[in-house]
């Protein structure tokens, strides 16, 4: 039997059909993956997430202590609560894990992946001993997103009023303490919503007034196919330790100049040198699903791997990302020992419900 | 909870065969495209298509994963369900009616027999699940 969250018999009581997800009993589908997925992008949807390791940095240096441990700049930020989504690297420029960390002051909080847990506490933990910062994992704490064109409005008017005043103060990207919740207009599906951090013993309540108003609970596996769509990376399958944010499609998120943080002079000669593959969209508009591990050609050269593939809702074709070390006009990517001709495009796939990706130029 | 018709003869691998005049219908159970989720794209056998029994002549692609279809028995495929092309949600919907795959003409239908029953085949499946 895996961890718990305090939504477990929740997921139950819905139908979920549950997965071991890094150590956890987790709800994969709650009957059709498809319908869940859509529904996201059309109205509202509602996933738990508590799987995910919630932590506040604690320290006078702790805007310091993130200028040096992530790739991204913490002093760019432009609004108080502003969410910053980093790669977090170590020495030779791979990828530890990728972050969100709400610019809210002593302490800061971020979010990392359930999978590197702990991994990353004892990187930021040890990271955080010259800046005598501290590392404080809130366990107590459950995570729900609720995504989709109608979710903003929805859960405003489910919550109190303090809640709801809050919820209409956020810019995008943006989040805010409102007593014991907080409350972020970030999310993983390329939709409007809101990822809400709560204490586990408020999780259940919240989660039947959005179910009561008709939200519908969303899965592991559609949270998926829409951050794919939404041309968002998943740690693990697109990026790990041995490869930079440059070759992961992060370049937006690396921020060099005049900079000093963890991995940096890696990336500066990898810059210099040029990286070695890059992380691109691929479609595929025949039949099929592309998937995981399929090898990549360019003009009949193997040239890399789909790194994620599924088969879209929203689009009703097959999209991936793929490492590869060179783009051509003539791609084409190998199923069952066939070659499937695929075209190179620009992520996302699917912003706000719509297709939004074009051909890569110099393909 | 997954359904197991008596009528039916299935695969370890979860096929079901069924006699339907001289013609061996295939496709796959409830259980497995409970397990598999989604049903997405269908790839199925060409027409006409010599196959033997324990061929893989089909493959069934759902959210989750790409699975091998095996032909209980050997002969000639002589048909096809075409409305899988727009509709893979059929195997989902219908896993024993319009959800089918493909006819066989067997070289000897009275191999159907050999088949596991519903309730070797229920068996089967729940030890996997343990």
């Amino acid at each position: 039997m895996g961890k718990h969250t305090p939504l477990y018999e929740k997921h139950l009581a819905a139908g979920a059909k549950l997965v071991d997800f890094g150590g956890w009993d987790m709800p994969i589908h709650y009957g059709s993956q498809i319908e869940e997925h859509h529904i996201v992008r059309q109205d509202a949807g509602v996933f738990d997430v508590s799987h995910m390791t919630v932590v506040e940095i604690h320290g006078d240096r702790g805007e310091d202590y993130l200028e040096n441990l992530l790739a991204n700049d913490i002093r760019r930020v432009r609004r108080p609560g502003q969410a910053v989504y980093s790669a977090m690297l170590n020495e030779q420029g791979g990828v530890l894990d990728d972050l969100i960390v709400y610019a809210t002051g002593d302490p800061y909080l971020a979010v990392v992946n359930c999978a590197t847990r702990e991994k990353d506490l004892d990187w930021m933990s040890r990271q955080a001993q010259p800046f005598g910062c501290r590392i404080v994992e809130r366990e107590d704490l459950a995570i729900l997103a609720v995504q989709g064109p109608t979710a903003i409005a929805r859960v405003s008017r489910l919550v109190t009023a303090e809640h709801a005043e809050t919820i209409a103060s956020l810019k995008v990207f943006q989040g805010s303490w409102c007593q014991d919740w907080f409350i972020a207009r970030t999310g993983y599906t390329g939709e409007q919503g809101l990822e809400i951090i709560l204490p586990g013993v408020d999780a259940a309540d919240f989660w039947d007034a959005l179910l009561a108003d008709g939200i519908h609970p969303v899965g592991l596996g559609a949270r998926d196919t829409l951050r794919l769509e939404a041309g968002m990376n998943l740690y693990g399958s697109d990026m790990d330790e041995s490869v930079s944010p440059l070759e992961s499609n992060m370049e937006s998120t690396v921020f060099l100049e005049g900079r000093h943080f963890i991995g940096a002079e890696a990336l500066r000669s990898q810059q210099a040198s040029g990286p070695g593959a890059m992380l691109v969209g691929l479609v595929m508009t025949s039949r099929g699903v592309l998937r995981a591990h399929y090898p990549v050609f360019a003009d009949g050269e193997a040239v890399g791997e789909i790194t994620s593939g599924a088969f879209s809702p929203t689009l009703q074709h097959a999209i991936a990302l793929a490492r590869v070390s060179r783009l051509s006009s003539d791609m084409a990517v190998e199923i069952r020992g066939k070659m499937h001709p695929v075209t190179c495009v620009t992520t996302p796939f699917v912003r706000n419900g719509q297709p939004v990706f074009k051909p890569r130029s110099g393909t | 909870m997954a359904e197991f018709p008596s009528e039916l003869r299935y695969l370890e691998t979860h096929e079901w065969a069924r006699l339907d005049d001289d013609l061996i219908v295939v496709g796959i159970s409830d259980h497995a495209q409970e397990a598999l989720g989604d049903v997405v794209y269908v790839e199925l056998p060409e027409i006409d298509s010599a196959v033997l029994a324990g061929d893989e002549v089909a493959v069934v692609e759902s959210v989750k994963a790409a699975s091998d279809i095996y032909a209980p028995l050997s002969g000639r495929v002589v048909a096809v369900n075409e409305a899988l092309e727009d509709s893979p949600e059929l195997v989902n919907e219908m896993p024993y009616g319009d959800g089918w795959f493909f006819k066989i003409k067997p070289e000897d239908p009275s191999a159907l027999e050999s088949l596991l029953s519903a309730d070797d085949y229920k068996t089967i499946c729940e030890n996997e699940e343990h």
